[in-house]
């Protein structure tokens, strides 16, 4: 591998670990603060991906497409935390699995419904359409760098607003003493649906950034759940920092896998996985 | 830890009256029905088999796998592999070589995943199941995502299991040994010590018993007996492919758990058909107008799964037993 594709794959694969984050960083949070382990988080990144492919066909631009997809998914989460998930913060972890469960088949089967079975592709903005000319032969399309620069910046809105809001204090007291933070007078109702809704956004525009590259897909929420969760028990549960570590360190062996070891390339991963396990069986930065 | 959970041990009459019953029908079944539905009524008593091996994990220990069916799709793979094209291999070789296959990737998974608690146990199993899913989805040499064909049933000498009632019975027979095996097992002192360890782990290690090990042998013994149900399942439809080790069939298994009610091994049998009854009634649903509703079953079973839980956490038998006030221990709140 020469140099050039070397930087290819390297900017790849920190895109992919990038993406990863978005979803791992919902899935961990919700995990962390309202204990809920939700199976159907993947559900919300192809719901993502579907609205920025009917919406930016409606609207005529991906950008717009984006924003009115963004507070479409966000009132569908609050929607959803209000009237389901909200109960099932103090029930049993195996309840929480059958319930998820049972939302990943009504979600695709709604999906199914409202968009059919067909794959779809999402058209590229036309501003962002170029790509970077690297050798003769090779570019980088410079939608990947797009899509790499907006979730470092939605990763550093999301660290702000964790640790140097006043939100994110009151987010970080609930998940460190739920019943203590009521006493004081925090509504953490209010700050468990706040949560939620940030976690189904972040799923949400992952999907919708990854709609152009990736195609939109029935089933598409599964396979990336599965890495999510893969990124969460790397990094630790509840843990953000471990989530983006993970996550870019999937990137990194995930990508780099298919390239030089294709035969394995989907087991390497899990191999990843267990070796933490041996060595920290509870993710590398748990809290 | 986990909320607490009812867990009907000692079976209540009614229970084992509706048990005699339906080993009864079972047996009459092939005698009546037709060969569509005793194909069906087989493959739910190898799915009852795979729900009882998870209910020893879920049921009786207190670990939800959610990544089970690795186990049922190893051993289906293993008797593909090593049955040759043009004659069957005996089934004593065949059945102890398939289930070894599953209980040692259980063994050697279940060394990983069960020093973990919890949600990263359940997020761990699924894991790992996947990375077997894509073992073989992804390997060519393996199968790939076609799968492979069993051209023969195991030969067992004594008896045809080519003729189809035949098999219906082996497998009956199965899911009989299975049954009375594990409720052997429930009873004995490693039964009560999986049991303890549900309750309260720390105390169990406090009292000096070795939780790591007790865990990891419920982990392979519980992979070993999926292994004997995918065997049969193979075996029936001659026919393996990576969705015998979804994550789908995993949480199949643990839905019908939950239907059924766990940690007595008669709930996960009722559970089973119950499920499969089920998933056939809603997939057979006829079209309304345009709207083709059997095409869209998983819409009925998600929309049925979320209810349930809401509804009757506690699965049929636990219904049953408040219907008919029967006499099982119950232990824990009602409140979970």
């Amino acid at each position: 591998m020469d140099l050039v594709n070397f930087l290819i794959q390297l900017l790849n694969s920190v895109q992919y670990g990038l993406l990863l984050f978005m979803l791992a960083a919902g899935l961990t949070l919700i995990f962390g603060i309202m204990g809920v382990v939700n199976l159907a988080h993947g559900s919300f990144y192809m719901l993502g991906a579907y609205l920025a492919w009917s919406l930016s066909g409606l609207l005529g631009s991906l950008t717009l497409a984006i924003v009115v997809g963004t507070l479409l998914s966000v009132v569908f989460g609050l929607a959803l935390e209000r009237l389901l998930f909200r109960h099932f913060y103090h029930r049993d972890h195996l309840d929480q699995v059958l319930l998820t469960f049972g939302l990943i088949y009504v979600f695709e089967e709604m999906r199914s419904i409202l968009w059919g079975d067909d794959v779809h592709g999402v058209a590229v903005p036309a501003a962002l359409s170029a790509s970077i000319p690297l050798t003769d032969t090779l570019s980088y399309p410079v939608y990947r760098l797009f899509m790499s620069g907006l979730c470092i910046v939605l990763a550093i809105g999301l660290y702000l607003l964790i640790s140097k809001t006043r939100l994110g204090m009151k987010i970080r007291a609930g998940a460190f003493n739920h019943e203590m933070t009521e006493a004081l007078g925090v509504n953490v109702r209010l700050i468990h649906a706040v949560v939620f809704a940030l976690g189904v956004g972040l799923a949400s525009i992952a999907g919708m950034i990854a709609a152009p590259i990736s195609s939109v897909y029935p089933n598409m929420g599964s396979q990336v759940l599965i890495m999510c969760f893969v990124v969460v028990v790397i990094g630790g549960i509840g843990s953000v920092r471990g989530a983006l570590i993970a996550a870019l360190l999937v990137g990194l062996v995930d990508t780099f896998g298919k390239v030089l070891l294709p035969q394995v390339s989907g087991m390497l991963v899990y191999m990843l996985m267990a070796a933490v396990l041996l060595y920290k069986p509870e993710g590398l930065f748990k809290q | 830890m986990s909320a607490p959970q009812i867990h009907i041990e000692t079976l209540p009459r009614s229970i084992v009256l509706l048990l005699v019953l339906g080993f009864v029908a079972l047996a009459a079944f092939p005698f009546v029905g037709s060969d569509f539905y005793t194909a069906m009524v087989n493959r739910m008593m190898i799915l009852a088999i795979f729900a009882m091996s998870l209910d020893l994990l879920q049921g009786v220990t207190g670990l939800v796998s959610l990544g089970h069916a690795a186990y049922f799709g190893i051993a289906g793979y293993a008797l593909a592999f090593i049955t040759p094209q043009d004659q069957p291999i005996s089934l004593y070789t065949s059945l102890p070589i398939a289930v070894g296959a599953s209980a040692l990737a259980a063994l050697v998974i279940g060394f990983l995943v069960v020093r973990t608690h919890g949600i990263y146990f359940i997020m761990v199993t699924m894991a790992f199941a996947q990375m077997v899913f894509y073992l073989f989805f992804d390997n060519r040499a393996l199968g790939g995502s076609d799968g492979l064909y069993i051209n023969f049933r195991p030969d067992a000498l004594l008896f045809d299991l080519e003729n189809k009632r035949v098999f219906y019975f082996f497998t009956l027979a199965c899911l009989l040994l299975c049954f009375f095996f594990l409720r052997r097992v429930l009873w004995s002192p490693f039964g009560r010590a999986l049991a303890g360890i549900r309750v309260n782990e720390h105390r169990m290690r406090a009292l000096g018993f070795g939780t790591f090990s007790h865990k990891l042998a419920a982990f392979t013994l519980a992979g070993a007996l999926a292994g004997l149900a995918g065997y049969l399942w193979a075996a029936q439809t001659g026919f393996v492919n990576p969705e015998l080790m979804g994550f789908h069939l995993s949480a199949h298994a643990i839905m019908m758990l939950i239907l059924g009610g766990m940690g007595n091994f008669a709930g996960a049998i009722i559970g089973a058909f119950a499920f499969e009854y089920l998933l056939h009634l809603f997939k057979d649903l006829p079209d309304i107008g345009a709207f083709r509703m059997g095409k869209h079953w998983q819409l009925w079973m998600g929309l049925f799964i979320v209810a349930l839980i809401i509804l009757a956490p506690k699965g049929i038998v636990g219904l049953l037993n408040r219907w008919f006030g029967g006499s099982g221990t119950r232990q824990g709140g009602e409140h979970g």
